[in-house]
């Protein structure tokens, strides 16, 4: 799950992290009071999206007054932003954060992920903040300075002074850099967060180390022990039909195809979408709906894809192993009576009591078009979807 | 023979509630000796002839356990892989979905220190299995057969799938390991190809990968340098959009690293077969044996 930077920045706050003094707004006339009420004579004004790539793609701005502040919010509020990571259409911004501006001398990075092959969470600092840091890392990876610390015990005090010396900083901005980093390393492990990111975290011209920016992605499998987390969840920035389905309990990614898949586990799920595009097709969607393929998660799954207006064709793929073929095929006859097909439905079962299964969906006189295994799945898919294949009472396809 | 797992095998099962004990009478049935569950509070009691304990250590007490299976929910399943390994069981097969990924890397932590010699297959996985020696976990036993291919997967159903496909060919399976979707998880692909490497009876291996992560590159290296025997390899989400979970808590392109073409091209290097289509997993194999 993501946050957004004002929550990011709360939790900041609340961990000694010091950031800009900001008010989050809805509306011109909110940002352009939350300015007044902050007061000084340089504002940052600050789209609130999931998206990264916010700068370029014009969601910050700087203001030099009260005015300023109000006009580039009425830029904001209302009007979708497109950065490199929302596609052509963009999202809509509802929320603006307007903050004290912070001149600055120097910007770096700071960022801590999981390095997956050390199985240890890994500070990563580099001078080059304020950048895209994929590109630093492509580019100068040696700008980048990488330190694994111990999950049990947290950044330990040499390491962080390490980190900040690494950064350029002496003395007490040294001292400062350091402790941030211990906290963002708190954060971390008390929050389980998948990543924390200060992009940039600046020298003011004041002298003061300051995180101009807070970027935190939560483990979703720890959020059952974070209430107040939960909470920050933002449904109106996720795709509705994504946001649905985990509501139904479901692993669901849009694509941008016109099939629909139901499949059972996340590894079948992914190669049903690669065989797809193998055979010529475009999948719309990633489902993988679980190993209990029961009628109430079929029939919501039923939903989820046939409700979608882009789908020409659902394929159904479930390899039945512990859950058995008949169940599974009573099961999607059972939501049949429910949902109804509007598009062609190719269904490939295998597994246990696979012919139990088969002969049940043949006599349902639902028009479903039988697949034979996974490779006839997919072809059968992709021609349905063009129209080439049409199913025939019964099945017999 | 086969790898880590046999006739031999005195399985623990950790968490043998209402999940614990449906996947148990399946364990039994296809003939894996389980010897003691746990399930806190009904210390004791037993269920289908199996002595429940409250936890591991007081199993240890009564019972000579070598492996043990975790069915134990999310919030307590890492600290149930801990409490198996102190209780002695050398392989520790984690089955439950969901651990909180720094639960694991803490354990896995402590496990490296205080316990070298205890395998963790998973968690998020289906299991490992000997054909018609045991198994341990929730896959289906029917499909398999036993026979001289290897198969280590991340994913759960597309391993039966790459089973399937080699048991209609006729080709058996020596041992099969689901080696878990999570991110951090135990015996990864360059843990288990040098025991392969050394089985007499696994004559060739077939890779189920998937995106996320570089345990695909971490293998590759390991094959080219040192794996005699053929492999055959499949890598699942080659059209994944970046950023996003497929599914799997560690099947996602993160910062640009960890995609399908990365992986495809490092195995094929090492002179890997990969296979585009997943449906040719067990044809791809057959050529080679």
């Amino acid at each position: 799950m993501k946050v957004h930077e004002y929550q990011a920045k709360k939790i900041f706050h609340a961990f000694g992290i010091p950031v800009p003094r900001g008010i989050v707004t809805q509306s011109a006339e909110e940002a352009q009071g939350a300015a007044r009420e902050l007061g000084g004579e340089l504002f940052a004004v600050k789209a609130q999206v999931h998206a990264g790539g916010r700068g370029k793609g014009g969601g910050v701005k700087l203001a030099k007054s009260v005015d300023e502040v109000r006009t580039a919010a009425e830029a904001m509020i209302g009007k979708p932003l497109v950065t490199h990571q929302t596609g052509p259409e963009g999202v809509i911004v509802r929320t603006v954060l307007v903050e004290q501006g912070c001149p600055f001398e120097r910007q770096f990075y700071v960022g801590i992920v999981l390095d997956r092959a050390a199985e240890a969470p890994v500070v990563m600092v580099s001078q080059e903040g304020g950048v895209e840091i994929e590109k630093v890392a492509r580019e100068k990876p040696a700008a980048i300075v990488k330190r694994h610390f111990d999950p049990r015990r947290g950044l330990a005090d040499a390491a962080a002074a390490e980190l900040a010396e690494q950064l350029g900083l002496s003395g007490a901005q040294a001292v400062q850099a350091g402790m941030i980093m211990q906290a963002l390393a708190r954060i971390y492990l008390e929050r389980d967060c998948s990543l924390i990111e200060i992009n940039p975290l600046v020298l003011s011209k004041q002298g003061e180390v300051v995180a101009i920016d807070a970027k935190i992605n939560l483990d979703d499998n720890a959020l059952f022990r974070h209430e107040e987390l939960q909470a920050m969840r933002d449904r109106s920035e996720e795709d509705p039909r994504e946001a649905e389905a985990a509501d139904y309990g479901f692993s669901y990614v849009s694509l941008d195809g016109d099939i629909g898949c139901m499949v059972n586990g996340a590894g079948l799920a992914m190669a049903t979408n690669d065989i797809i595009t193998h055979a010529g097709g475009s999948p719309a969607n990633f489902l993988d709906v679980g190993g209990a393929a029961d009628p109430e998660r079929v029939t919501n799954a039923f939903k989820l894809l046939l409700g979608d207006p882009r789908v020409k064709t659902v394929l159904v793929n479930i390899f039945g192993g512990i859950v058995k073929c008949d169940v599974i095929a009573n099961g999607i006859v059972a939501a049949l009576q429910s949902v109804p097909l509007t598009v062609p439905m190719v269904v490939r079962l295998e597994g246990t009591n696979v012919d139990d299964g088969r002969r049940i969906l043949r006599e349902s006189g639902h028009p479903l078009i039988e697949a034979d295994d996974f490779a006839d799945a997919a072809r059968k898919a992709v021609a349905a979807a063009r129209g080439e294949l049409q199913p025939t009472k019964g099945g017999a396809a | 023979m086969s790898i880590l797992v046999n006739e031999e095998t005195r399985l623990l099962v950790q968490g043998l509630g209402k999940v614990g004990q449906f996947y148990s009478d399946l364990m039994i049935e296809y003939g894996t000796r389980i010897v003691a569950g746990t399930r806190p509070g009904k210390g004791g009691t037993e269920y289908a002839g199996i002595p429940i304990f409250n936890d591991a250590h007081e199993a240890r007490a009564e019972v000579d356990f070598n492996a043990s299976v975790v069915f134990v929910p999310a919030a307590a399943a890492a600290a149930a892989v801990r409490e198996g390994a102190e209780a002695g069981a050398k392989v520790i097969v984690a089955i439950t979905e969901g651990i909180p990924a720094l639960d694991m890397v803490r354990v896995k932590t402590e496990l490296r220190e205080r316990f070298p010699d205890v395998t963790v297959i998973g968690p998020n996985c289906p299991g490992i299995i000997s054909p018609e020696a045991c198994k341990i976990g929730i896959m289906p036993g029917y499909i398999h057969k036993r026979g001289p291919v290897g198969i280590i997967s991340r994913s759960g159903t597309l391993t039966y799938e790459g089973v399937h496909q080699c048991t209609v060919r006729g080709i058996g399976q020596s041992t099969c390991i689901g080696i878990g979707g999570d991110p951090v998880v135990g015996m990864t692909f360059k843990d288990l190809l040098p025991l392969f490497e050394q089985d007499p009876e696994t004559q060739g291996v077939i890779m189920i990968g998937e995106i996320g992560g570089s345990a695909e590159e971490e293998a590759a290296a390991y094959i080219r340098d040192s794996f005699r025997k053929p492999v055959v390899a499949f890598v699942a989400g080659k059209n994944a959009p970046p950023g996003k979970r497929m599914g799997h808590a560690g099947a996602i392109i993160a910062g640009g690293k960890g995609t399908a073409a990365e992986k495809v091209r490092a195995l094929e290097e090492a002179g890997v077969t990969v296979v585009e289509n997943p449906a040719e997993m067990g044809a791809a194999m057959q050529a080679l044996l």
